[in-house]
Parts: C-alpha cells; sequence; structure tokens
C-alpha cells in the first residue's frame, strides 16, 4: 500500500465534487421533482373537487328541473282553475245580463201596459160620456162630472 | 495483453502497479519506471492514473447530472432527467429514511458519493488490458483505471467522511457532549478510561472499515480479472475457458460495483445521522 500525496488530491476532488453536487445539482432536480409531485398532487385534487362539483351540479340540475316541473304543473292547474272560473264568471255575468234585460222588457211592457190603460182610461171617461149622454139625451157637463168621471177611471 | 516476454508474476505487477508521479530518493522528481521505485518514493509521489480516472469519472457525474439538473423541469421530464431523478429519488429516499435531521449536505453528498463511487467502479468492468495497452501505445508503461482499487481513493473519502463526522459531532453535541458520548458510554463514568478505549476503536474502525471495505472489494475484483485474462495467454482451449469465466465473473461484478457503491453511500449517511444523534442519557 503506497499511500501518498494521492490522497490529498483525492481528498480535494471529493470534497469539490460534493460542494459542486450541493450547490449546483440537487436543489435543481430536488426542487424540479418537489414542483412536479405538487402539480401532480394539485392536478389529482382539481379532479376530484371537478367531480364533486359535476355531482352537485346534477343534483342542482335535477333539482331545479323538479322545481320547474312542479312550477309548471302548478302553473297549468292554476290556469285551469282560473279558466273555470272566468267560464263560471262569464256564465253568472250572462245569467245577470239575461235576468237584466228580462227585468227592463218586463219594465217596459208593463209600461206598455199602463200606458194603454191610462189611453184607455182617457178614453173611457169619453166613451162613458158619451154613452151617458146617447143615454141621457143631453150633454153632460164634463168639467162639472170630471170628479165622477175621474174616479171611474180610477176604477178601470 | 500479456506479451510473451512477460511472465505471469510479471504480467499481474505490472497490472496491480500505478502510474506514479514523485520524488526519486536521489531528490529529482519524475515517473516511478517500477513498482520498487515508486515504493520507494514515499509519501512525495502521486498516483497520476488514479487521479485522472477518479477526476474522469467525476466529471462524467458532474456533467450528465449538472446537464439534467439545468434542464429539469417540473412538467414532463426527458430521458435524461427520467433516468437521473431515478437515482436522485432512489438516494433521496434513502437518505430520509436513515437521516432525519435538517443537514441539506448529507442527501446530495450521498448522491455524489453513490454514482461517483459506481462509477470508479464500473471502470473495473472494461477488460483489464484495453486501456493499459493503449497507454503503453502512447509510451505510459503504468496504467491502473479503476481508482476504486487504490487505497488511496478510498481511504481519502472515508476520511474526508471521517472529519465530517467529527465536524458534526461537536457542531450537534457540543465538544463536551461528544468527548461525553465517547467517555461515559458505555460503561458508568469512573471506568472512562475503558469507555474512552472502546469507544475511540468504534470510532476509528468507521474509516477504516468504509474505505478498505470498498478497495478490498474491488481490489480483489480487479485481481480475479487480471488472473482470468492471463488465461488468454494458454492456447484455445484456455481462452475459451477464459472467455467464459470473464463473463460470468464480469455479470457477477455489476451487482458487486453496484453493491459496494451504495453501502459507501448508505454508511456514509449512517455515520452522518449518529454524528447528529444526540443522546439525552448521557
Amino acid at each position: 500500500m503506497n499511500l501518498n500525496w494521492t490522497m490529498v488530491g483525492q481528498s480535494l476532488t471529493f470534497i469539490v465534487f460534493v460542494w459542486a453536487c450541493w450547490k449546483w445539482i440537487w436543489p435543481l432536480l430536488i426542487n424540479a421533482m418537489r414542483e412536479r409531485q405538487e402539480a401532480i398532487a394539485e392536478g389529482l385534487a382539481a379532479a376530484e373537487r371537478a367531480a364533486k362539483d359535476l355531482e352537485l351540479a346534477q343534483e342542482r340540475a335535477t333539482d331545479q328541473l323538479k322545481e320547474a316541473r312542479e312550477e309548471a304543473a302548478g302553473l297549468i292547474d292554476q290556469a285551469r282553475s282560473r279558466a273555470n272560473q272566468m267560464i263560471e264568471d262569464a256564465k253568472n255575468d250572462a245569467r245577470q245580463e239575461g235576468e237584466r234585460l228580462k227585468e227592463a222588457a218586463r219594465a217596459e211592457i208593463e209600461q206598455e201596459v199602463n200606458r194603454a190603460k191610462e189611453t184607455l182610461r182617457a178614453q173611457v171617461a169619453v166613451l162613458a160620456v158619451a154613452g151617458a149622454e146617447q143615454v141621457l139625451g143631453e150633454s153632460v157637463d164634463a168639467s162639472r162630472h170630471s170628479q165622477l168621471l175621474d174616479k171611474l177611471a180610477a176604477e178601470l | 495483453m500479456a506479451s510473451a516476454a512477460e511472465n505471469p508474476a510479471e504480467y499481474i505487477q505490472h497490472h496491480l502497479t500505478n502510474l506514479t508521479f514523485g520524488q526519486h530518493p536521489d531528490g529529482t522528481w519524475g515517473l516511478a519506471h517500477s513498482a520498487e521505485e515508486a515504493a520507494a518514493m514515499g509519501f512525495n509521489a502521486i498516483h497520476v492514473d488514479s487521479m485522472v480516472w477518479s477526476i474522469f469519472t467525476g466529471l462524467v457525474f458532474f456533467f450528465v447530472f449538472r446537464t439534467a439538473a439545468k434542464n429539469a423541469t417540473a412538467g414532463v421530464p426527458g430521458p435524461l432527467q427520467n433516468f437521473v431523478e431515478l437515482i436522485v429519488d432512489f438516494i433521496d429516499d434513502t437518505t430520509r429514511t436513515i437521516f432525519n435531521y435538517s443537514n441539506s449536505l448529507i442527501a446530495p453528498m450521498a448522491l455524489t458519493i453513490f454514482v461517483w463511487v459506481w462509477l470508479m467502479n464500473f471502470m473495473d468492468l472494461i477488460p483489464v488490458d484495453w486501456v493499459p495497452t493503449l497507454a503503453s501505445a502512447m509510451g505510459i508503461h503504468y496504467m491502473k483505471i479503476v481508482p476504486s482499487t487504490d487505497p488511496n481513493i478510498t481511504m481519502s473519502m472515508a476520511l474526508s467522511i471521517f472529519v465530517l463526522i467529527i465536524y458534526f459531532s461537536i457542531k450537534e453535541k457540543g465538544l463536551g457532549g461528544f468527548l461525553g458520548e465517547l467517555a461515559f458510554h458505555p460503561f458508568p463514568k469512573f471506568l472512562a478510561p475503558i469507555n474512552l478505549f472502546l469507544e475511540g476503536v468504534t470510532l476509528i474502525a468507521k474509516p477504516l472499515s468504509l474505505g478498505l471495505r470498498l478497495f478490498g472489494n474491488m481490489y480483489a475484483g480487479e485481481m480475479i480479472f487480471v488472473l482470468i485474462a492471463l488465461m488468454f495467454t494458454g492456447g484455445l482451449i484456455w481462452g475459451v475457458i477464459g472467455g467464459v469465466l470473464q463473463w460470468g465473473w464480469a455479470m457477477f461484478h455489476v451487482l458487486i460495483i453496484s453493491l459496494q457503491a451504495f453501502i459507501f453511500a448508505v454508511l456514509t449517511v449512517v455515520y452522518m445521522a449518529q454524528a447528529h444523534e444526540v443522546d439525552e442519557e448521557h
């Protein structure tokens, strides 16, 4: 075993290479590896999150669809009852209008009857006086007997 | 290639000698021309081949990983980044399991050790004669291309880690805490000298076992490749047997080089964790 200056030379070489690896090789590689690990971990977490989000979104969509369907059903019901209501209302209105028209017609008829009665009554007096004149043979003073005649007419 | 002029002993000796530059006993500086000359230089020498291949493999590690790091993206990674991240993630996981303290140096150091030691060990899988033959064609007579078969290389890394063990121990526990750990454990306080001896041995054993384990494994592996290569000089039948053996040993060696690199890196992390461990009992 020839131990000599080779030991010193190799020691220095050893120190230089270890130092170079420490400063110029190891940090760069280990950082790149850690960064990638983090990126992969983040990617996986994001994928998981996205899957969960999707699930939630699907749930929400289902809920909304159900809600919308219910709302639509409600609206249709409402519209239907409203339509029924409107038909009922219209029927009622029509009935009332009919009643009213009937009433009006009846009133008018009554009026006409009354007017005819009035006219008749007026003519009755004249006819009665004329009849009486024929019977009595003399003129009857209308003004003197008007009270009697009116009474007679009113009795009609 | 074992030339006809070399006998097996010379061939093996040749393969186990580093290209050594240093001071000759007569005071002049130059390359050693034989194993004896290299040994005679003592400490004032340097293994040029070990250093060159060590720095070369270190640079391969640095540039491959630096390229990946510079182009690293948190998006979809390319093939290079994928490959590099696989290793980084493996080391990061391993470090996290063993080392539960906050110290940003440990994981990058483990990565450097794992990949660099693996690359140095990998040089063992290049057939033993290729590079030395090429070198000798260029006039270089010794070329040992596996830096981790050189105890200088493995021990200096182990000792650097030893220094870090002591540095972090003192930093985390204080000098008193560190010495207390050595002196008041495992026996009661009045047996402090025995404790110091036991814990001292344990402490010293850490860098020794770390460096020598790697050296021993790689040296033995290299030696077996050299021995198998010797068979290629023994004619057709020995050559075929040698080829099969070399293939088998190389397959097995793929496991060994990876395992040794991993053990070196993991033990480093374990020692660092022990250095950071503050035990309330003492």
